[in-house]
């Protein structure tokens, strides 16, 4: 810092109004409103089926949050850096199924998760690399590679399945165990969110995925390394699809060559409607995450209601487009704030012009 | 302070006979620059002469085809921004590069966040450094706030205050000055004299000339790429400087022709916006050019989308040849005959990855579209017309309009508005960052197209271009018509006094 010098002319008192948080309370608020919508509808149901919250219905919530919650995550950091992975239901599958051979063979359980996880990581880094040396829109290269490591699934799987039978009893028993009723897979779920949202905050490689989301130019002018953060990016993301393939795993011990089917979508869909933005740039982990567990829990309280199974998915549209719209107004606003302000100091500025 | 010239300092960062071309454009050739410590050192040359492709080169962003960047007097090879970074080079480039949804702080220490404990990135010290950099310039940004929403003065102004945040040895600004305010232009060339006498080398870029006699020793000139002279300014007149740039002595900067005014083309009565201006009433008549005056968000630029109807008005009356224009209606006010040339061609004046042939195309699609198709042999030849009749610079006809310089730019946004064979024409800041030949190219337009009885209001923060171009000139402040000068009358000191509100005329 070379902040020494006398200043050339008389300094105008910085206005130190509340507006350099007003983004970030929004932000804030947008998640807020997400957690608020869910209580609701948690209460709602609780009031209408008193059986609702028991202790299996929570521990059912959670479990059937956590692998979406960990694809999720994942995507959202792609999304931040203004690109998408639609491989990730395909990337689910096969590692869920690669896990499951394993174990099939007697296999130890914590390498089979690891096994899983580095099968992501290598499709992911596949991914990247595609993305960030191809000039393709990532759109494109991701629809490709969906359908490639599908193929590639349904080669190598054929008819068979695995089933619960097939696993050992103790792997079985991870996915619905756990600390009372927060089960195991939830807990590492929750452990994965934290710290990648303190790396997004909190670290440089973090905000530079903000930044180059934002503007890419700017970011190469700011001596990003772009190309290799899009693909750290990538490679995180097909790691924690990995992962939620042993999860899937171990939750439903049930693993064919039609696992994770268009399960992308739905990941897309929770992102968006925790408020990353598509345009990449802003958004936050936590967001993605309270999308998730929103557009999960509506497949258990609609049943819980009485309400036929087939109104999910026209509910989950419906978020969806509410998410964009609410978004759509929330920016609108902040940049009329935004842009008062700056007028407001304009006027200020070429009136001590005026004055000088 | 005159410095004997032999044992002089050693450059920091030199040039040796670097070239550079983009496809077919030799946007360098062969040339030389020495940057001194403690010196401020010009770049002089009209639009398209190179100058924002040798900073991108000192800059690591290029990599010269030929030649070599020397830092210490050792070549050296940048990998990219950050190299150059790294070796103490800071750069304001021409466009702001700033990332809309991080905050200023963010922005401003991007890549060099200060540092807590194991790495994470000390958020309050990142926001106290920043708000320390703007109390140092002068201004009252919130650190706090994203870069979203800025006007292109405080973006710039962000900018500086990034090039200020690290220890720069060099100091590069490509034009950054060109949004700046009096005052701002006065801190930022009081910051800009303190670093030099620290010992740091200073490249600078600007079209206004009177600035670069006030705060640089030296001006390197480029035409065309290649290196004309590197010469003191000491005992240099600004009409040398201008002759170096051109090549050949510049006709007059004001080509103005006397024009009879005939009826009234363009009648704004009573024109409120809520908040924004208030009870504005003018007249502009065929073959006159009105110049609209005033300080910088004065509500000008506002008055114009509202006529053109790109906003609405909340009362009041706007009329083209005698034809009443729905508020909030641009095509309508398209079919009357008005058309508006606005200030951030960037943003809104062109697509910037389509190409010149497209952009000019743009506006003439009414004509040009038969059942359903665009005829692009018609678009083509009738862009071909107005790229020429302009003097467009450029390489083909299908190049994107992002590779042009801005000079080159404005003229297509010109085209594409002249296409239309306009009635009333509104230019906003015709000239603001353009070379003086361009400059010129484009004052003898707008005079011409007013002799052919064109009606023109001409909004400009130039006050020489509105003195000298202006049959009359109407003068805005905070949001109300405070005067209506004719030719004859308007001065500076009149202008002035009723833009900053000392006297209503
Ligand atoms: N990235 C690019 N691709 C193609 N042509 C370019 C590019 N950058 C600059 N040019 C061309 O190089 C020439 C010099 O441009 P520039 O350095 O921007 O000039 P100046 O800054 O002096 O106005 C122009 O003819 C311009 O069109
Ligand atoms: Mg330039």
């Amino acid at each position: 810092m070379t902040v020494t010098t006398p200043n050339p002319a008389p300094v105008a008192e910085a206005p130190r109004s509340g507006g350099s948080r007003l983004v970030e309370r929004l932000l804030r608020m947008r998640e807020l409103a997400i957690l608020v919508v869910f209580l609701v509808m948690i209460a709602i149901t609780q009031a209408g089926n008193s059986q609702f919250l028991s202790e299996q219905g929570v521990k059912d919530l959670l479990l059937n949050a956590t692998i979406l919650v960990l694809v999720a995550t994942g995507q959202s950091l792609v999304v931040i850096t203004r690109n998408v992975d639609l491989s990730v239901g395909s990337t689910l599958g096969i590692s869920a199924f690669a896990a499951g051979t394993f174990l099939q063979g007697g296999g130890n359980a914590l390498v089979a998760v690891l096994l899983a996880v580095l099968l992501g990581t290598g499709l992911g880094l596949l991914n990247g690399l595609l993305v960030s040396l191809g000039q393709v829109p990532a759109l494109v290269v991701t629809l490709g590679t969906l359908y490639i490591i599908r193929g590639v699934d349904s080669i190598w799987v054929g008819s068979r399945q695995i089933t619960a039978a097939d696993l050992p009893g103790g792997f079985v028993g991870f996915g619905s165990g756990g600390l009372s009723v927060l089960p195991w897979p939830a807990l590492i779920a929750l452990a994965v969110l934290v710290a990648t949202a303190s790396c997004l905050g909190h670290f440089g490689s973090g905000r530079e995925l903000y930044a180059l989301g934002s503007n890419p130019e700017a970011a190469r002018l700011a001596g990003i390394p772009v190309r290799r953060r899009i693909l750290a990016a990538y490679t995180f993301c097909g790691a924690l699809a990995g992962l939620a393939g042993a999860m899937y795993l171990a939750r439903f011990g049930n693993v064919d060559s039609g696992t994770g089917n268009g399960y992308e979508l739905t990941v897309v869909s929770a992102v968006v409607v925790g408020g990353v933005v598509f345009t990449g740039g802003s958004g936050s982990v936590y967001g993605a995450a309270l999308g998730a567990l929103l557009l999960t829990s509506i497949n258990s309280v609609l049943p819980a209601l009485g309400v036929s199974s087939v109104w999910v998915l026209a509910v989950n549209g419906v978020l969806l487009l509410l998410a964009i719209a609410v978004d759509r107004i929330v920016a609108l606003r902040v940049a009329a704030a935004l842009k008062k302000k700056s007028d407001r100091r304009r006027t200020a500025v070429t009136k001590e012009n005026a004055d000088a | 302070m005159t410095h004997p010239p032999d044992p002089g300092p050693a450059p920091v960062l030199a040039l040796k006979g670097v070239s550079k071309s983009f496809g077919a454009v030799h946007a360098l050739r062969d040339v030389c620059l020495e940057l001194l410590p403690g010196e401020v050192h010009a770049l002089a040359g009209e639009n398209g002469a190179g100058k924002s492709t040798l900073i991108k080169t000192l800059a690591g962003v290029h990599r010269p085809d030929a030649g070599q960047v020397l830092l210490d007097g050792e070549p050296v090879v940048f990998h990219g921004p950050g190299d150059a970074r790294d070796a103490g080079i800071a750069v304001i480039y021409q466009e702001p590069t700033l990332f809309p949804d991080l905050s200023i702080a963010e922005n401003i220490f991007m890549g060099r966040q200060p540092k807590r404990a194991l790495g994470r990135i000390d958020h309050r010290a990142t926001r106290a450094a920043t708000a320390a950099l703007m109390k140092r310039l002068g201004v009252g940004l919130d650190p706090g706030r994203p870069a979203r929403g800025l006007s292109i003065a405080d973006q710039q102004i962000v900018e500086i205050a990034k090039a200020l945040s690290f220890d720069a040895r060099v100091l590069i600004m490509d034009e950054p000055t060109a949004a700046l305010t009096g005052s701002e232009v006065a801190r930022l060339f009081g910051v800009v004299r303190t670093l030099s006498a620290q010992g740091a080398a200073v490249l600078f870029v600007s079209h206004r000339l009177d600035e670069i006699f006030q705060i640089c020793r030296r001006v390197t000139t480029l035409r065309d790429g290649a290196r004309i002279a590197d010469e003191p300014l000491a005992g240099m007149t600004e009409d040398d400087l201008v002759r170096r740039m051109v090549g050949r002595d510049l006709a007059a900067l004001y080509p103005k022709q006397d024009a009879t005014p005939g009826e009234v083309a363009l009648s704004v009565r009573r024109l409120t916006r809520e908040g924004v201006f208030t009870d504005v009433s003018f007249e502009v008549r065929r073959g006159e050019i009105v110049g609209l005056a005033g300080l910088v968000g004065a509500g000008r630029t506002e008055v114009a989308r509202a006529v053109f109807g790109v906003d609405r008005w909340d009362a009041g009356e706007v009329e083209v040849v005698g034809r009443r224009l729905p508020r909030g209606a641009p095509s309508t006010a398209m079919a009357a005959g008005l058309a508006l040339v606005p200030e951030d061609r960037r943003a809104q004046g062109l697509v910037m990855g389509m190409s010149i042939e497209r952009n000019i195309g743009l506006t003439g699609l009414r004509t040009t579209v038969t059942a359903g198709l665009v005829d692009r042999r018609a678009e083509r030849s009738r862009s071909l017309d107005w790229a020429v009749r302009l003097q467009v610079k450029y390489a083909r006809i299908a190049d994107a309009v992002s590779t042009l310089s801005g000079g080159n730019q404005q003229k297509v946004v010109l085209a594409k508005w002249l296409a239309t064979g306009p009635k009333v024409l509104i230019v906003d800041e015709p000239t603001r960052g353009i070379d003086v030949g361009t400059k010129a190219e484009v004052h003898r337009l707008l005079s011409r197209l007013a002799a052919e009885g064109v009606a023109v209001l001409m909004i400009s923060s130039d006050l020489p271009e509105i003195l000298g171009m202006a049959d009359r000139v109407l003068v805005m402040h905070e949001g109300r018509l405070t005067a209506d000068i004719p030719r004859a009358r308007a001065t500076e000191e009149s202008v002035m006094a009723a833009a900053t509100g000392r006297a209503a005329v």
